[in-house]
């Protein structure tokens, strides 16, 4: 009895996800194409390398990397990013200092160095490029957000 | 036995030193141009051999460690279609430092004669080692191998980023520094950097 039960919430769950997915939901990894055709990748597209600061479009936000970083090394043995941006080496560099949370540990200690939670920048930090949006995006800055409240009540 | 090997010397020298018996002045002086010219172009071209891509990666542990590592890299696959092979960056280019350079290799032989590196975790285990003493050697000669291609007097900065041309400004044309500095593993994989200058 239970495995009936199993088996038919697992295919109404597929094929939920099934009819989901064909309303055009975007694919990441294959666009919208069926497994058994092949996708005609999308081409490179030219990454951001003007080195300008774009704006946060909220203040918590990452900020977006404006340069290049291909075949920057991030591994155990070293952080490429960091041979710029750490605390020591921004004199040399000019680079921007990675912020004081960056050497915070989770309890909000101060560490000597960049915290281990925080040694994988792309994870936040990533490059930009000219492609076209992939999904739309329906994001309003809280700021706007307050002064269309602020017209509305007036 | 010292006295054999006096004995032997000493026939050398006489048999070397004594006017020939047999062969003409001609042929001795077109014989000997021949023969150098023989020796030199097959010395250079043995030496030249071992310059190749193809000989480096007929060992393994340079075919399966730092040949896969610089595919990905600018230096192999680029729009250009320039490629730089191993000599061109670990050897100088220039016949008295190649020479220099190839002796030094010898040491080489011996890691392969012996194993050294001929697993992945031992190649792992020496490449700060190995590493070290090429940024060393870059360090040591103003980064020479780069130069061969990367002339600073031919670089146009304005086309480069205004990070990249700032940084060469600063460091390259009124600092001290030179390619190796900032350029490290870009070819290769960078090995364990914990306390390597530059790297904090």
């Amino acid at each position: 009895m239970r495995m009936i039960v199993t088996t038919i919430a697992i295919l109404g769950i597929s094929l939920g996800a099934l009819a989901q997915q064909q309303e055009g939901d975007h694919d990441a990894l294959r666009g919208n194409v069926p497994l058994l055709e092949e996708r005609t990748p999308e081409p490179l597209y030219e990454v951001e390398n003007n080195d300008l600061r774009r704006p946060r479009a909220y203040p918590m936000q990452p900020p977006t990397i404006p340069h290049k970083i291909d075949n920057y090394q991030v591994d155990l043995n070293a952080n490429r990013c960091m041979s710029c941006h750490s605390r020591q080496r921004v004199g040399t560099s000019q680079a921007p200092m990675i912020s004081v949370t960056h050497y915070m540990d989770r309890e909000g200690n101060f560490l000597a160095e960049l915290s281990p939670r925080r040694y994988f920048c792309n994870q936040c930090h990533v490059p930009q490029t000219d492609s076209p949006l992939a999904v739309e995006n329906t994001f309003v800055d809280v700021v706007e957000l307050l002064r269309q409240r602020r017209e509305t009540q007036e | 036995m010292i006295k054999r090997i006096k004995h032997l010397l000493s026939t050398f020298w006489r048999i070397f030193n004594t006017p020939s018996g047999y062969f003409s002045l001609g042929f001795l002086t077109v014989g000997g141009f021949i023969g150098g010219v023989l020796f030199w172009g097959g010395f250079n071209t043995a030496m030249e051999a071992t310059n190749t891509e193809q000989f480096c990666i007929s060992c393994h542990e340079m075919r399966a460690n730092v040949y896969e590592e610089i595919q990905p890299t600018i230096h192999f696959t680029n729009r250009s279609g320039v490629r730089a092979v191993c000599s061109d960056c670990h050897v100088p280019h220039d016949w008295t430092d190649k020479m220099a350079r190839k002796m030094q290799a010898s040491k080489e032989v011996w890691g392969k004669i012996f194993g050294t590196i001929n697993t992945r975790e031992k190649f792992l285990d020496h490449r700060l080692e190995m590493a070290s003493r090429e940024w060393r050697r870059f360090e040591a000669n103003d980064s020479l191998e780069c130069r061969n291609c990367h002339d600073e007097g031919a670089m146009d900065f304005t086309r480069q980023s205004s990070r990249a041309a700032e940084a060469h400004r600063r460091g390259l044309i009124e600092g001290e520094d030179t390619c190796i500095t900032c350029h490290k593993g870009i070819a290769h994989e960078l090995p364990d950097m914990a306390g390597v200058e530059g790297w904090e």
